[in-house]
């Protein structure tokens, strides 16, 4: 009991992440039809970011109170990822608009490989351990097997989703971008007939997928304690799964899949054994996918003739 | 367009850049003794990329407005020299190793045939076998790696486990590949376009995490050392009595099974590519092209769709079986390391910078791609210019991914963008690539 606990609060956490990358896939596939696979790049360059901005505070700058460049970081880490992102679709992807389909892919996958050893090569290809923060824990439980914890980390990580999330769908929902996307999302040609600047709009897609994606970042950064130039991979691909498995172009559904992804992992390694936490996400994805083409909440896609 | 405005653009570009380098180009995270992270400046950093960028988007700007009539896109190759080239190319390519050897010697010309030659043309068999199925059946496959690793593993542990040889390992490995490869299709036959995709991928990263952990299977990360190095028919590339230069009446030389080698993956890609036109007149070709052009006429017409997307994926994956085989035997070891996304990457992005379906435009774009990368690792003189702790062979993966985007950007329907017709009429006349369909299976 005590570990199924511990498990699914562990779980939470990592689901956490995984949604709100997941949220960037899901989102551009959802407009322009196109993997875009630099996306787990662009995470991992926010995590670089994110702990750049942290030491620029804390070393150079001599800032102490940790909420406040905790605040800092974010939102600093977000605004600059947004730029990386809005960058990299106004060279890589927007010129390749309207070419065949496997186009815009390859071209992620480039920008992909490129990113992550730009890094590589800007900051060295050394793992970076992060200064430990946030480091008090909560106990849930105690008296058992062994005592529940709940760390300040984790209550963090899953209270500014919660809290981003709640933003992001106001957004989509009810402002006048969100409906100029949603708009995009069905129609390109007759929203762009309506007055919706589709170019900006797409743009900004990606702004708000990179900025959700530079949060995930920064949490990552700060939960695992260490960031790697290769760190972008699994979790795009995991993220990716996410939002598949969730539906693809469906927002509730890739927070779902995230958290599912991110729980069938942490109970796999909990109860049977980490080596292959991987291979039971991806095969889960495999299953469902067999079972429900079209993933949780996606809606069948409709063939014409 | 007016140079004021080019120059406002430009700084625009400039000021972009100097926000994209700030904090991750600016200051650099170094560890101190402590193991401590500390903060590198060099500012100059941001001012130099801002400052290349400026420059180039200006030189772009005013060059790309040069000329106002815009001339109708010439294809890359005109097409009585594509004609002329698989012939051409195929000839020069059997003198290769040859020419090489009484030009540079044994040894000068081991790097070139080695990694130029036989690592080039094991990415156009690759990219061939990746073809059938994404360019001819038009299902995208982003796990192809998992097939090539069926391949390399099934001859290494045949051939370390039960000794048998690499002759009878070869066709082995083909169907095993193969076999897996219809075991993929089955479960994926219903998924469409991007679904397809993320489960390919999916079953490319399963195998590879099963050969990482499953240690008394495959050794784990250590790999399978050790591996037989390939014989001429029997007889071995050593010194010895009995060895294939003693037999011949030659002096002992390691070139000679690296040349062995270079013909070895030559004549297989051959085979590849002459299988692959032979299936494209018959019947289960033309319904590979006809179900990437449009699955539901495909349907209607009475095509078997589910036989048609399974041979399609058996046989990419068993080119991919032989490939990987010849791999281990010429590596003499494998390890999972070989056999990441990354790979599957490189070669699908082979497939569609070449023009997909396109069996020159494959050959061409592994030349420039694999070779590219290659020539990269010779650039050493650069050590000269920009000091000795420059490496150039870390910026080999980072100009790859570039080349990538710029290459798509530049011709996306890659190289060779027209394609010649399976099934025609009267007359045979080349089409636009932009006319062929990408299938959504």
């Amino acid at each position: 009991m005590e570990n199924f606990l511990q498990q699914l609060i562990n779980g939470v956490t990592l689901g956490s992440i995984y949604g709100l990358i997941a949220i960037g896939y899901t989102m551009v596939f959802g407009i322009i039809g196109m993997v875009n696979f630099a996306h787990g790049d662009v995470f991992m360059l926010s995590a670089f970011i994110a702990l750049i901005v942290f030491l620029a505070l804390t070393q150079l700058l001599g800032l102490t109170s940790l909420g406040l460049v905790f605040l800092i970081v974010l939102i600093c880490a977000m605004a600059l990822t947004a730029l990386w992102n809005w960058a990299i679709e106004r060279v890589a992807y927007r010129p390749l608009r309207g070419s065949f389909r496997l186009a815009p892919l390859i071209s992620a996958i480039g920008m992909s490989i490129f990113l992550a050893n730009f890094v590589q090569v800007v900051q060295g290809p050394r793992n970076k351990p992060v200064p430990p923060m946030f480091t008090d824990v909560i106990q849930v439980t105690s008296g058992g097997a062994f005592d529940v914890t709940l760390s300040y980390k984790q209550i963090l990580i899953v209270s500014v989703t919660g809290i981003l999330l709640l933003a992001f769908w106001f957004l989509v929902q009810k402002t006048a971008l969100g409906r100029a996307q949603r708009a995009c999302e069905q129609d390109r040609t007759m929203a762009a007939l309506l007055g919706v600047d589709v170019d900006r709009t797409i743009s900004l897609t990606f702004i708000i997928g990179a900025a959700l994606a530079a949060v995930a970042g920064t949490l990552y950064m700060m939960y695992y304690g260490v960031v790697n130039f290769s760190d972008g991979f699994t979790p795009g691909v995991k993220a990716f799964t996410a939002a598949v498995l969730g539906g693809i172009g469906s927002l509730p559904g890739a927070v779902i899949g995230g958290l599912l992804i991110g729980l069938i992992e942490t109970f796999w390694s909990a109860y049977f054994s980490s080596d292959y936490k991987d291979v039971a996400a991806f095969s889960i994805l495999i299953v469902t996918l067999i079972f429900m083409p079209s993933g949780l909440l996606g809606r069948p896609e409709v063939e014409k003739v | 367009m007016p140079i004021t405005r080019a120059l406002r653009e430009a700084a625009f570009a400039g000021l972009v850049a100097a926000g994209l380098a700030f904090p991750i180009l600016t200051l650099g995270t170094e560890l101190d003794q402590s193991n401590r992270l500390v903060l590198e400046q060099r500012w100059s950093w941001m001012a130099i990329s801002a400052a290349l960028v400026c420059v180039g988007r200006f030189l772009v700007l005013i060059l790309a407005s040069a000329p106002t009539h815009r001339v109708a896109r010439a294809p890359l190759v005109s097409p009585a020299l594509t004609r002329l080239l698989p012939s051409v190319s195929v000839m020069a390519l059997f003198l290769f190793p040859l020419v090489m050897l009484f030009w540079l010697g044994p040894q000068g010309s081991l790097k070139w045939i080695n990694n130029y030659g036989v690592q080039i043309l094991i990415y156009v068999m690759l990219g061939w076998g990746l073809n059938i199925v994404v360019g001819l059946a038009g299902l995208l496959d982003l796990g192809y790696v998992a097939f090539y690793a069926v391949g390399a593993y099934t001859y290494a542990l045949l051939s370390t486990q039960f000794g048998l040889s690499f002759w009878l390992c070869l066709p082995l490995a083909g169907l095993m590949a193969a076999s897996w490869g219809a075991m993929l299709g089955f479960p994926v036959l219903r998924l469409r376009g991007d679904y397809l995709a993320i489960v390919t991928l999916a079953f490319g990263e399963i195998v590879s995490a099963v050969l990482t952990n499953w240690t008394d299977f495959s050794n784990g990360k250590a790999g399978i050392m050790s591996i037989p190095r390939v014989t001429f028919f029997g007889l071995p590339f050593t010194a010895s009595e009995n060895g294939f230069a003693a037999t011949f009446g030659l002096e002992f030389q390691a070139i000679h099974r690296t040349i062995f080698l270079f013909y070895l993956i030559l004549v297989l890609a051959l085979i590849t590519h002459v299988v692959t036109l032979r299936l494209r007149r018959l019947p289960v070709g033309r319904a590979w092209e006809a179900l990437r052009e449009d699955e539901i006429a495909c349907r209607s017409l009475g095509i078997n769709t589910v036989n048609t997307k399974l041979t399609a994926f058996a046989l990419g994956a068993m080119f991919a079986g032989f490939a990987g085989s010849f791999f281990a035997v010429r590596q003499g070891f494998v390890n999972p390391d070989s056999f990441t996304f990354m790979e599957s990457a490189t070669i699908l992005a082979i497939v569609v910078l070449g023009g997909m379906g396109s069996q020159l435009g494959v050959a061409l774009a592994a030349v420039v791609m694999v070779g590219g990368t290659e020539v990269l690792r010779e650039l050493t003189f650069l050590k000269e210019i920009f000091g000795s702790s420059f490496d150039p062979s870390l910026y080999r993966m980072l100009l790859f991914g570039l080349a990538m985007v710029v290459m798509m950007i530049w011709r996306p329907r890659g190289l060779i963008s027209s394609r010649e017709p399976s099934v025609f009429l009267a007359q045979k006349k080349n089409v636009s690539g932009a006319l062929v369909q990408e299938g959504h299976g």
